[in-house]
């Protein structure tokens, strides 16, 4: 018996090695780099030094760190729970009860967004909101004179390009989510003389209610780990307005060649995503009874 | 009973699969050597890729069964950087000869990256043609040379004489103060308010173009330094900081220079060169000596008029004090990788790369100085552009940046507080006083000097 159930596992066994070495290793590499002052150049290049939480220690202690983790935060709110959850809510129920022709219009433009490369999608967003870019220029034919974007407007411009890019993921997740709605019961809300807006909110949210935990937490974790959008668009700046935890690692660990605080970065990045996940994951467990 | 046999069957298969591809050195692969080559080269600078397939036809011609694999990295300085020390870190992937910053060039000897060249460099014929300032540009602090200079450049006002003279100015011109620069600004500013009258970089986007080509000159120019090179420390609360902040404030808040917008764009010094200077857009800006390698035949932006509509002039000191005028000087150079397996061969190439003949058209096609004396002497070289004179002069009031290991993070704060003030968000005070803490954060109060 025991044997049987050894060799049923063999075939996953290369997929978990895989795993381990692909997705687990440079985990663990990332937190024990953030105890050494491994750089990319320098003394400390060829000879990396245990120093304890230093790096922690210096993250609270630096100016930039609470700024990126606060934009961050905004970033993510804004564009994923905010922007990407709630039109993506919109549109799938807006979907339900249009003509079959304008829904599928509708879906194709949005997902349009979607399937592009990432980098892609990026320079597309930066050509959008550049100064001499589409945007302006709309707004020139209406004879407005539109602000340059991504330099007064930074945080609002990647906002705005979150939110184009990724509503198509929360809009097939509830379009499919309300296909599953039971009619009758919508009916006999109906029936019971309950308005639109009381049936959305005391019937078909409830009974959704585990798509948009799910939901909630993959964007989420997308979002937190957005950085080819910014770093197209804005880089970080102008003077770090739009310099997100995922910028500033990058920027500490390739630009300074700080490996270890880079990684520090990346751990506490990762923490959140772990927090985040375990909040979400526990909504969901709580919703069924 | 039948899976078991089938599973040693495939084990035992993979296994002389292994054994056949994995040890296998026959005579014959014992001789073929493969260099590996690494530089930069990007859209706007293939004279590096052009000596490198020149240095490789010959080289391979000269030495049978070595193949030099060229592997050029397309980035900008700042990528470029981090790609190479990415690929130094481990054996497998670390080049045998590579292109390699100045300033670099002792934080890399520290990581362990460069090779000690002194003994091969005795051997090398040619090493007596380097002039002394360039050999010492690839010397660590413990003495030795890791690295020899491919050439070396300069910074001075490029300006645009037609655009001058419709606002009335003479040409030549050559401001002698700061004062100087601002009225003649002011000047082209209100003859024609569409033109961009002195632009100088600032902010992090331009990188180490806003501290080259912009904050030291004017640094260095008033009685303050950036560091002191005899107490090995950094300077801190100088009023020559402030000032020179001020005066980056000055030309941005009156408009003299382009838009904070446009400064903070990594690109717009491909407009300095594309458009502006040949459009007529622009009256004067601080630029290096390889400027014309971007309007020459052959170049980026190439532009037939611009030696007679372009004229050079020395960057002047604050109020005119000794010695009257500031450059910057950096410069590439070629070095070995300490993790290389055949160091010989890999020295070899290298000299190949910089013989006379590669350095000529490497100083030629990128407007380099050279710093070979046997190529600043030959009449093709002087005869590259009608600057070669002008800019070479500079050599005598340049300074290099202090290349310790510290000063990629110093140039960015720095660039940081050019940023602030030019986009109003602090005083040219404030910016100076954030500066100042970020230093002493760095480098540790013991590094630093109250100036």
């Amino acid at each position: 018996m025991t044997i049987r159930r050894v060799l049923r596992l063999l075939p996953v066994v290369p997929s978990i090695l895989l795993l381990l070495l692909f997705l687990l290793a440079p985990v663990v590499w990332s937190f024990y780099a953030s105890f050494t002052d491994a750089a990319l150049s320098g003394k400390a290049a060829r000879d990396p030094q245990w120093v304890g939480a230093d790096n922690y220690a210096r993250m609270f202690s630096d100016d930039l760190f609470p700024l990126a983790a606060w934009l961050t935060v905004v970033f993510v709110a804004a564009s994923a729970v905010i922007g990407q959850n709630i039109l993506g809510l919109l549109i799938a129920l807006l979907m339900t009860r249009s003509r079959k022709a304008v829904a599928s219009l509708v879906g194709t433009a949005v997902v349009a967004a979607w399937v592009l490369p990432e980098i892609v999608a990026a320079f597309a967003a930066y050509a959008y909101f550049n100064r001499d870019g589409t945007l302006n220029q709309m707004l020139g034919v209406m004879g407005a004179q539109g602000p340059d974007w991504l330099y007064s407007w930074p945080l609002v411009a990647i906002i705005l390009a979150n939110t184009w890019r990724g509503t198509a993921f929360s809009m097939l997740v509830y379009k499919a989510a309300l296909a599953d709605v039971p009619r009758d019961i919508s009916e006999a809300a109906l029936m019971d003389g309950a308005r639109g807006w009381q049936r959305l909110a005391f019937i078909t949210l409830p009974l959704i209610r585990s798509s948009i935990a799910t939901n909630l937490m993959l964007i989420t974790l997308q979002t937190l780990a957005v950085f080819t959008l910014i770093w197209v668009m804005t880089a970080g700046g102008p003077a770090n307005a739009s310099t997100t935890l995922p910028v500033l690692a990058y920027q500490e660990a390739f630009k300074f060649g700080d490996i270890g605080y880079g990684t520090a970065v990346a751990s506490v990045l990762i923490l959140l995503g772990m927090v985040f996940g375990a909040v979400y994951v526990r909504l969901l467990r709580e919703q069924r009874p | 009973m039948r899976r078991p046999r089938k599973l040693a069957a495939a084990v035992s298969v993979a296994a002389v699969l292994l054994a056949a591809t994995s040890c296998s050195p026959t005579p014959e692969a014992a001789e073929n050597k493969t260099l590996k080559v690494v530089y930069q080269k990007t859209d706007a600078f293939t004279a590096l890729d052009a000596v490198m397939q020149d240095a490789k036809k010959e080289f391979e011609a000269a030495n049978s069964g070595v193949t030099v694999d060229l592997q050029p990295i397309q980035a900008n300085d700042d990528d470029y950087g981090t790609k190479l020390a990415l690929a130094q870190r481990s054996a497998d992937t670390a080049p045998d000869v590579f292109y390699e910053d100045t300033f670099k060039v002792r934080s890399d000897v520290d990581a362990g990256y460069l090779l000690k060249l002194d003994s091969y460099l005795e051997k090398w014929g040619d090493w007596s043609a380097f002039n002394e300032a360039a050999k010492a540009a690839g010397r660590a602090d413990d003495g030795s040379i890791y690295a020899v200079p491919l050439g070396t450049d300069t910074r001075a006002i490029w300006y645009n004489k037609a655009v001058l003279q419709k606002a009335g100015v003479s040409v030549p011109w050559q401001p002698k103060t700061w004062e100087d620069i601002l009225t003649t600004a002011r000047a082209v500013k209100a003859s024609d308010p569409n033109v961009i009258a002195f632009n100088m970089y600032a902010g992090k986007g331009t990188g180490e173009g806003t501290v080259m080509q912009g904050f030291y000159e004017l640094l260095y120019g008033t009685d303050s330094t950036l560091y002191d090179e005899n107490e090995k420390k950094w300077v801190v609360g100088s009023q020559g900081f402030t000032d020179s902040l001020a005066f980056l404030k000055t030309l941005y808040d009156e408009k003299l220079a382009v838009s904070p917008a446009e400064a903070l764009d990594a690109n717009v010094w491909k407009k300095v060169f594309g458009e502006w200077f040949p459009q007529g857009k622009l009256a004067a800006t601080v630029e290096g000596s390889y400027s014309p390698s971007f309007w020459q035949k052959g170049g980026a932006y190439e532009w037939a008029g611009y030696e007679q509509d372009m004229g050079v002039a020395m960057f002047p000191t604050r109020n005119g004090q000794e010695p009257g005028g500031v450059s910057m000087s950096g410069g590439w150079t070629l070095a070995v990788g300490a993790k290389s397996k055949n160091p010989e061969l890999a020295f070899q190439f290298l000299t190949t790369a910089l013989n006379k003949k590669n350095a000529l058209a490497y100083d030629i096609n990128n407007s380099q100085i050279a710093v070979r004396t046997d190529v600043a002497s030959e009449a093709a070289y002087l005869a590259a552009n009608p600057f070669v004179k002008d800019v070479s002069d500079l050599v005598k009031v340049t300074h290099y940046r202090p290349a310790t290991a510290d000063y990629p993070r110093i140039s960015s704060a720095i660039q940081g507080a050019t940023e602030s003030v030019i986009t109003g968000k602090q005083s040219p005070e404030d910016a100076a006083a954030e500066y100042d803490a970020t230093v002493r954060k760095l480098v540790g109060e013991d590094k630093v000097l109250e100036k």
